[in-house]
């Protein structure tokens, strides 16, 4: 009976780790770094994921600030078995959603050249912050209106 | 003046005197670990008492409080559309919260207070002196092996707890409320981290036991040894305790998930 209950409560134990949380959906192997600047990040955090086409390639592993460029510096780790990725890729920050979580989507450049270890993209866009948004959207209604006048 | 002075210091003392005692008993018992080793059979008995017979309620109101949550739940997260996110919801209190301290209060109640009571009555009949006579330890015979079958039942227990929980929820989400199968769980191991949520839930689960079982021993073995003192320690025993566990749920939340 109590080797039962002892089987019971790690086999809790055990569920919980790999049907409840993230453990399955972690990357199995080992992943390369690879670094990108931004001028905003949003809401973005470590473990965000990284995808391609919608595909998660790897996850943000470090999230850091240059003071002396005052831009972030994402460190993100790209599983190793997607090593075909050209070095003139263009890394944005998009939304899951309306509400949803921030994310890094990757589109691919056209280079022979393929990201390796330590590199970093080049080209970037920032996450789209709803209030500088709606002030641009203001601006240039306003400027329509003085235009028509 | 100077005699209210003077009761406040002897309260004062007794509480230190009586924590003292707690933590010397504490020390005794972790003491006799090492000649336990040498008699697992008094700790598979007392894992049997402590764990396996508090093994149906725990199940019984895990599955039922999973239930709720996902029903209470679904009620909330349907008027923002946002019923995907049940999964979440559910696994998140249970493991993070919910898991050890529901387990912890009914542990205290179920096990705590039947340790206090068994304690309290081999004192009142004198079996514990008869131990002593004997030049057999009490502690170390009677007191450690039921500290370390509690400290070690409950994470399994409050474990049990959050994995029924979390299939009654689903049972209720996805088979009673319509929730999307895929939805429920993908979201669950998207949202729910092994170090950040699983692992300080264990935790928990371990210092609750640590504390729930030392003031059950404690308790009973500090009784007044008649029929009136075991019943007033039994009691304390589910006080104590369960006002312990909120309390320290409260400082390891903040310390775990606060900052």
């Amino acid at each position: 009976m109590v080797g039962a209950f002892i089987a019971a409560g790690l086999v809790a134990l055990f569920f919980l780790s790999m049907k409840v949380s993230n453990l399955s959906t972690m990357s199995g192997g080992e992943g390369y770094p690879v670094d990108a600047r931004f001028d905003n990040i949003g809401s973005l955090k470590v473990r965000s994921p990284v995808t391609m086409a919608g595909v998660r390639v790897g996850r943000v592993s470090d999230i850091g600030f240059d003071s002396e460029t005052y831009e972030a510096v994402v460190t993100m780790s790209i599983d190793s078995r997607y090593d075909t990725i050209p070095d003139d890729t263009f890394a944005k920050i998009l939304t899951a959603g309306l509400l949803g979580e921030q994310y890094i989507g990757l589109d691919p450049g056209g280079s022979e050249q393929y990201l390796k270890t330590g590199d970093q993209i080049q080209l970037t866009q920032s996450a789209l912050v709803l209030e500088e948004i709606i002030g641009q959207f203001l601006f240039s209604k306003a400027e329509e209106g003085s235009n028509s006048e | 003046m100077l005699e209210q002075l003077a009761r406040l210091g002897r309260v004062g003392i007794a509480i230190l005197a009586h924590i003292g005692r707690g933590n010397i008993l504490l020390f005794h018992i972790l003491g006799g670990i090492t000649d336990l080793a040498t008699r697992p059979g008094l700790l598979i008995r007392q894992l049997y008492s402590v764990g396996v017979l508090s093994m149906l309620i725990i199940s019984v109101s895990g599955t039922f409080v999973g239930m709720v949550l996902a029903l209470q739940g679904h009620y909330t997260l349907s008027q923002f559309g946002a019923e995907q996110s049940l999964g979440v919801m559910v696994a998140a209190s249970l493991v993070r919260e919910l898991g050890p301290v529901v387990t912890a209060l009914l542990f205290a109640g179920r096990a705590g207070s039947a340790l206090t009571a068994e304690i309290g009555l081999m004192k009142a009949t004198e079996q514990l002196s008869g131990l002593e006579m004997m030049a057999v330890d009490p502690i170390k015979r009677i007191l450690t092996p039921r500290f370390l079958a509690g400290f070690i039942s409950m994470p399994l227990l409050a474990g049990m707890f959050s994995a029924l929980g979390i299939l009654g929820g689903y049972f209720v989400g996805v088979g009673l409320l319509g929730v999307d199968d895929g939805a429920f769980w993908s979201q669950m191991q998207a949202k729910i981290d092994l170090h950040e949520d699983i692992y300080n839930g264990v935790i928990k689960s371990f210092v609750f036991g640590w504390v729930c079982t030392w003031i059950a021993l404690f308790q009973g073995y500090e009784a007044v040894p008649t029929s009136e003192g075991v019943s007033r320690a039994t009691t304390r025993t589910v006080v104590h305790s369960s006002l312990a566990v909120l309390g320290m749920d409260f400082i390891l939340t903040a310390l775990m998930f606060g900052g």
